[in-house]
Formats: C-alpha cells, sequence, structure tokens
C-alpha cells in the first residue's frame, strides 16, 4: 500500500514524517526520502489524495498497527517546497546527532554540579556537629563540665539544624526540569560562599581549638552554635537571590513563533537571560497552538509561484551578475499583475465554507451518537447485567457513527496526523466516564490545543537552542533579542521594560456627587 | 409698524405685537425657548453655544406675531424696555404674558438681519 502512493508524488518531508508515529522509523525515512529528492520536479505541482477504504474503521485496528503506518489516518498531500527538500536531508542529519549528542556530553556535567552540591551540603551539615564532638572525644577529661546553658545550648543547636535541613530540603531538594547551557550564576556564587565560610570557621577552629586543647567547653558549644546560626542566615540569602528576587515582574517578553506569526506576551521578574529563556518554553508548551507544518505549504507554494515563470537572459555579454540578476527578478516580478491575490481571497473563502461545513457535520454526528449511551444507576446495574459496557466498549460501540465525519474534518483542517483512531478512542472513553457533553468531546478536535495536549512524538520541538548576542547568564535588559531555536521553527523573543508608571492620588467627597438637570423647556405665550 | 436698523452699533429690529383675545387668554402666537436657568447648547437657533437668550422657536400661523413680522429664530432682547438676556425661562414668559398690556413691543436681532448689513456694509 506504500508504495502505491510513493510513486505518483513528490514529497515534502512533513508529510512523510506525519506517517510515522514511532522514533525508529526515522531511520528508515530517510533511506526512503534520498533517492526520491532527486527526481522530484521542482516547478510542477501534483497532489494526490488518499481516500480511506470503506470498510469500518475498527476492523483495520489490526492491520493497521502490524504496518506500523496510519493508513486511515494520515492524508498524503504533496507540494511544491522549493529548497527545503535538499534542507530536510541536512535536518535530520542534524537531528541524529543532536539526539546522539546530549544522550551523553550533558549528563555529565548536570550529574557532577549535583555531586558537588551534595557534598559539600553533607560537609556542611555535619560540621556543628564535628565542632560540639571533637573536643569531646580527643580531650574529654581535661574540659570543663558542661553546666546548664551549655546543655540548652545543644537543644538549640539540634533543632536550628532540624530546621536547616528541611529548609534545604524544600528549597534545593528538586528534580532539575532543564538542561540549561551555562550554570546559575547565583548558585555558583552561593556554594562558594558557603564553601569560604565554612572553611574559614574550620580554620580558626583548628588552629585556636584543635591546637591549643581549649578547656572552656561553653565556649567551644556557642562557637559551634554561631555557625549554624550564620548558616541559617546564608539560608535566607538563598531564598532571597534564587527565589524571591525575580518574582516581581519588570520585564514583559514577547515572543513570536517564526513559522506563523502567532505572539504571546509574559511578564517576568529579573532573570537571567537562560532562566527567562526557561520560562518562556515552559509556557510555550502550553499556550501556543501546536505547530503543524502542514499549514504552512499553502503559502510557499504561492511565493514559489511568484517568482517561477522567469528566466534572465545576460544580452550583455558573459559575466555573471548574480546579485543584478536576482535584482532584476525581484523587479520583474513586483511589476507583473498577477491575479494571486484574488487566488487567496476565493480559496480562503473556499476553504472556511468547507470547515465550517464538515464541522457542522460532525457536532450533529457525535451529538447523534451521544444519545446512544446512557449511565447506569448503581440500583439499575442489577436488573440489566448482560447488557452492560464499560466505557471502552461502549466507546468502541458509539465511535463508527461519528468516525467518518471525525475523519473528514480532521482532514480538513489538516490535524489528522495528530490524533490516531486510538487516541480518540481514549478521549472518547473519558469523555464517557466524565459525564461530557458531545460539546466537550469535540472541543479536543474543534481547534488546534496546545503542544502539551498532544503526543510527544508530535511535537517537533524537544531540542532548544538559545541563540543570544549577549552572555546569556547576564541580566534581562530593555531591548534585547534572544531567539531560542528548534530544527523545524524558532522562536524570537523581545524584551521590554515595564515603564516606570507614576500614579498620583486625588480625593473625591462622596457628598461632593451633584447634578442639576439640564432643561429645554419651550412655552408658547 | 417701523423697522429702525442701527448700522454702526447694532443689527436690531423693533416689532410691535397686537395681542389676540382668545377666551379668557390674550395671546401672541409664537413660543419661547432658553433662559438662564435653560440648556444653551440644545438651542438650535443660536450661533453661540452658550448664549442663554430667549429666542422664538415658533410662530403660529397667521397669529399676531406673524403678522408683525416676528420670524423663528430671532432673539428677543427686549420686551417693553425690560431686558430679557439675562432671564430664567419663567420670567420671560411672565413679561411677556402680562394681562394688563394688550400691545408687546419686541427688540429683536436676527441673524439674517446681521449677515444682511454686513454684505451691505462690505459692498
Amino acid at each position: 500500500m506504500s508504495a502505491a502512493m510513493d510513486t505518483e508524488s513528490t514529497y515534502s518531508g512533513y508529510s512523510h514524517y506525519s506517517g510515522h508515529s514511532k522514533k525508529a522509523h526515522r531511520q528508515g525515512r530517510d533511506r526512503h526520502k534520498s533517492p526520491r529528492s532527486k527526481d522530484g520536479s521542482r516547478s510542477e505541482k501534483s497532489v494526490t489524495i488518499q481516500t480511506p477504504p470503506a470498510e469500518p474503521l475498527l476492523g483495520n485496528d489490526a492491520s493497521r498497527t502490524e504496518e506500523g503506518q496510519d493508513d486511515n489516518w494520515g492524508e498524503t498531500t504533496t507540494a511544491i517546497t522549493g529548497t527545503s527538500e535538499h534542507s530536510i536531508s541536512q535536518e535530520d542529519i542534524a537531528r541524529i546527532s543532536k539526539d546522539l549528542e546530549d544522550s551523553v556530553g550533558l549528563d555529565c556535567k548536570r550529574y557532577l554540579g549535583l555531586t558537588v552540591a551534595a557534598v559539600l551540603g553533607l560537609l556542611v551539615f555535619l560540621t556543628p556537629i564535628a565542632f560540639i564532638l571533637l573536643p569531646q572525644i580527643l580531650w574529654r577529661d581535661n574540659l570543663e563540665p558542661c553546666g546548664t546553658a551549655c546543655e540548652g545550648l545543644f537543644i538549640s543547636v539540634a533543632f536550628k539544624l532540624l530546621i536547616l535541613l528541611i529548609g534545604t530540603w524544600a528549597l534545593f531538594f528538586r528534580q532539575p526540569k532543564a538542561d540549561i547551557p551555562r550554570v546559575f550564576v547565583f548558585r555558583v556564587l552561593l556554594l562558594v560562599l558557603i564553601f569560604l565560610f565554612v572553611f574559614s570557621y574550620w580554620l580558626f577552629y583548628g588552629v585556636r581549638i584543635l591546637d591549643s586543647k581549649d578547656t572552656n567547653y561553653q565556649g567551644i558549644v556557642q562557637y559551634a552554635v554561631s555557625l549554624v546560626d550564620a548558616l541559617l542566615f546564608i539560608h535566607y540569602l538563598a531564598i532571597v537571590l534564587l527565589e524571591l528576587r525575580q518574582l516581581q515582574p519588570m520585564f514583559t517578553v514577547k515572543v513570536v513563533r517564526s513559522t506563523d506569526g502567532e505572539s504571546r506576551y509574559y511578564s517576568l521578574g529579573q532573570l537571567s537571560i537562560q532562566r527567562a529563556a526557561l520560562v518562556v518554553l515552559e509556557n510555550y508548551y502550553k499556550d501556543f497552538t501546536v505547530y503543524n507544518p502542514a499549514l504552512l505549504t499553502a503559502s510557499k507554494s504561492r511565493a514559489a509561484k511568484h517568482m517561477a515563470g522567469l528566466k534572465v537572459y545576460n544580452v550583455d555579454g558573459p559575466g555573471n551578475n548574480a546579485s543584478g540578476q536576482s535584482r532584476a527578478m525581484i523587479a520583474a516580478a513586483a511589476r507583473r499583475r498577477d491575479s494571486s491575490h484574488n487566488e487567496l481571497y476565493y480559496e480562503e473563502a473556499d476553504h472556511e465554507r468547507r470547515v465550517k461545513k464538515r464541522r457542522a457535520r460532525l457536532v450533529v454526528a457525535v451529538e447523534e451518537a451521544f444519545t446512544h449511551i446512557k449511565r447506569l444507576q448503581a440500583e439499575e446495574q442489577q436488573k440489566v447485567p448482560g447488557e452492560m459496557m464499560d466505557p471502552r466498549e461502549a466507546a468502541q460501540a458509539i465511535f463508527p457513527s461519528m468516525a467518518r465525519a471525525l475523519q473528514k474534518y480532521l482532514r480538513t483542517t489538516r490535524q489528522q496526523q495528530y490524533h490516531s483512531m486510538e487516541s480518540i478512542l481514549q478521549h472518547l472513553s473519558f469523555c464517557i466516564t466524565n459525564n461530557m457533553t458531545p460539546k466537550a468531546f469535540l472541543e479536543r478536535y474543534l481547534n488546534p490545543g496546545p503542544t502539551l495536549q498532544y503526543d510527544r512524538d508530535r511535537w517537533f520541538s524537544k531540542q532548544w537552542t538559545l541563540v543570544s548576542e549577549e552572555a546569556v547568564t547576564s541580566g534581562l535588559q530593555d531591548g534585547i533579542v534572544f531567539v531560542l531555536k528548534c530544527l523545524d521553527f524558532s522562536l524570537v523573543v523581545n524584551v521590554k521594560k515595564i515603564p516606570f508608571i507614576k500614579l498620583s492620588e486625588e480625593f473625591i467627597d462622596p457628598k461632593s456627587h451633584k447634578f442639576v438637570l439640564r432643561l429645554q423647556s419651550e412655552t408658547s405665550v | 409698524q417701523y423697522s429702525a436698523i442701527c448700522i454702526f452699533f447694532s443689527f436690531q429690529q423693533r416689532i410691535e405685537i397686537h395681542k389676540l383675545r382668545q377666551g379668557d387668554n390674550l395671546i401672541l402666537g409664537f413660543s419661547i425657548g432658553g433662559g438662564i436657568d435653560q440648556d444653551p447648547t440644545q438651542n438650535p437657533f443660536s450661533e453661540d453655544k452658550t448664549d442663554k437668550g430667549i429666542y422664538v422657536t415658533r410662530v403660529t400661523e397667521g397669529g399676531p406675531a406673524e403678522v408683525a413680522g416676528l420670524q423663528i429664530g430671532d432673539k428677543i432682547m427686549q420686551v417693553n424696555g425690560w431686558d430679557m438676556t439675562m432671564v430664567t425661562h419663567d420670567q420671560a414668559r411672565k413679561r411677556l404674558t402680562k394681562r394688563n398690556e394688550e400691545v408687546v413691543r419686541l427688540l429683536v436681532t436676527r441673524q439674517s438681519l446681521q449677515k444682511a448689513v454686513q454684505q451691505s456694509m462690505m459692498s
């Protein structure tokens, strides 16, 4: 079946990628693609649409998974791709190499950082205990006896250490949620500060107490208490620097996706560029609609047609003035009276009409399908034991009546590769279980949702590169622009400072609200 | 009826109206609008929308005012010597409808009159 689909059309990379949902097939796809790119023709457009076979879709489930290809849910459309045929193969190579790279390199860096911090933390935690215990171990007989105040200090040390432990656990013991290019400056500074601090305490302790075998045990215990106090203050400093400082919003950031211009605004505090990039990416996955390459082919084909059909002949003799030629081409293309705007207008109007029609059919079909299901109450469940179904079976029972309408709608809006039949069935049984209405079931399909809603394999955006002219650990400033690139598109981020607001007050006495009637009477005399 | 037009200082016309007796009332045959207690911006006849003077808003056909030459849109400056530029609406009404007066002499000004005199001055 796949061979029959392949021979008649030129492929853009994405429609083929859409047919495969598993990573393992990527290698196979590259092998298919490279011979074809050589014989693909650039200037002709051929469109092949495979209509699905008419048999019930439930029956195809088993055969589909064997083939490993979405025959019913994938549509093979083709379009002119221009130069992208060649660049795609390069992108695939880049993608494969990146996959290899990151699984080895960055893990080392992350674990190194973690181990250093953990060792330092353990050392710091055990230091006060060591300060208190070492005199007892080494010169116990010479020590002055510990009075009540001293023993009270033991309790205070114990509780302060407990508080420090809980605070450190709450603040620092977290799953790292991202790999970032450079270290966090504040974290490194804090680690260095703690290290120097503890080192100086140990130095003092070693010289003044261990060497001279000081007998004033209470003084030693107070020394340990002062260390713990200072550690608590450093913990406070860590909270302020790492958590509190960036809470107050100071910058507004505009994020624009390069392929379709979708933009959002976010408020950020004083962060470094890499942390701001992290925040933007976290919000990208939930705010931006999913990147759908199938929606971009139309504008590319229009652009290609605009320049196609113009050839430059160099009449004046040899000499390859490339820039002059291209400028001449652009000028000629601009002057040419083409009616592509007309085409665009009618095409878009037509498409919208089609989408609305199919949407209406879909809504009606789903509403009708949902009327066939009725939830059994607890007491009814004993009466008709034979016909009871669990949600999954109920979903499978009503799915065929809406499947065709749904499939047609998804094809018209080019979302078909984002929803496999299995995912639709799962969603349907989920909706049935939670008593959702047909409209709630359809919400996921009528509009493209954020990237998080879809299967990880369809994301097109897992590896990100931060491109910035400033150092990525420097803080945000007004006017900074940086780009977050992934293989298929990029997010351009523009930073603007929130303006300084001058707010003044005006007091209005509640009794000062007085009114008069505006009259215009006419009297006859 | 005499209409005296002073070219240099004012563009005014004197109009003498003889009241008509209708039953128990003496009527003049026009309606007034305006007054210092009214909203001057709703006056359609005034050129300056802060003008709170008394204006003629309607003239009944065949009534004494029309016969005397009063026109719609006229601003009444005086009635029988009483000033009408700074009165309330009710005071204006009272001054026009005094029961013991049969004749009222109005001093009115009119925009068309002003423009005609201005044009004749320039030409």
